[in-house]
């Protein structure tokens, strides 16, 4: 027991900073992705917000279709929380847990496993931000 | 628009460190992946509230908006909007609202490409 504990101490603090080092090269290349796609919106006369919603709506379908194919896992695997944190961790879970129970049908199979995964998010998402709108209209009242 | 090394590396960097702080909180907490990603809109929303993640948006820009909280972020800039707007209604609705987009494309997208594309079994 004591050799164990002495032994994890060597082995657990690599992993978790190789992990780390990965998530963040991941995440930025991520970042970087969705900053080219906008910029180059922009570059053929898009303005700001639209560009920014397309590089948005963009990255969203790159991740759904490397789902798809099922490179997504694969990705995951290397890249750990840098791709599961940036939005096309939320396209992959839209898609995946569908893709599982396709035999089910496609409205009680596929339609709602949609949302097991991507509806609590999206519920919470909405939650917080109907807390902080009341909040301010409170503070807005004083 | 011209494209400006320092913010490329801003967005590198920022886009890295919230995704740093996603896989800290995995490896060293029993947090599955869909907690996270809640936690993270709701981190987002929160900051976005307290007026302290509009500065990260401005230096790194999509390094913030890509990441989760951005996703929060922005449904709680809606919610402010629509207060600014439309008064107590606009609470209800700014937020998906200024999401709209990435939710409904997710969202129908998401549903053809399941209905496309069958689940590789992978052996792992």
């Amino acid at each position: 027991m004591k050799y164990q504990k002495y032994a994890n101490k060597f082995v657990d603090k690599p992993k978790y900073f190789l992990n780390c080092l990965k998530a963040f090269i991941a995440g930025g290349i991520v970042c970087e992705i969705g900053y080219f796609i906008q910029a180059a919106f922009m570059y053929f006369g898009v303005d700001r917000d639209t560009s920014g919603i397309c590089s948005t709506i963009l990255l969203i379908c790159i991740a759904q279709l490397l789902t798809g194919f099922g490179c997504y896992d694969t990705i995951a695997k290397i890249g750990g929380a840098g791709v599961i944190v940036p939005i096309t961790g939320f396209a992959n879970s839209v898609v995946s847990p569908a893709m599982e129970f396709k035999k089910e049908g496609p409205v009680l199979g596929v339609g709602s496993k949609i949302f097991s995964l991507a509806g609590p998010v999206i519920l919470l998402g909405i939650a917080t931000s109907w807390a902080v709108g009341i909040i301010y209209w409170i503070l807005m009242l004083f | 628009m011209q494209i400006d090394i320092m913010e490329i590396v801003w967005v590198f960097v920022i886009g890295g460190i919230i995704c740093i702080i996603g896989q800290i909180l995995m490896d060293t907490t029993q947090l599955t992946a869909p907690r996270i990603l809640v936690l993270f809109v709701v981190i987002g929303g929160v900051l976005g509230g307290l007026g302290l993640y509009e500065p990260i948006v401005h230096l790194a820009k999509n390094g913030a908006t890509v990441p989760l909280p951005g996703f929060g972020y922005s449904l709680v800039r809606g919610a402010l909007k629509g207060l600014e707007s439309d008064g107590f209604l606009g609470i209800l609705t700014g937020g998906i609202k200024e999401t709209a987009a990435g939710i409904s494309v997710a969202l129908v997208f998401g549903y053809i490409i399941a209905l496309c594309f069958n689940p590789k079994s992978k052996a792992k």
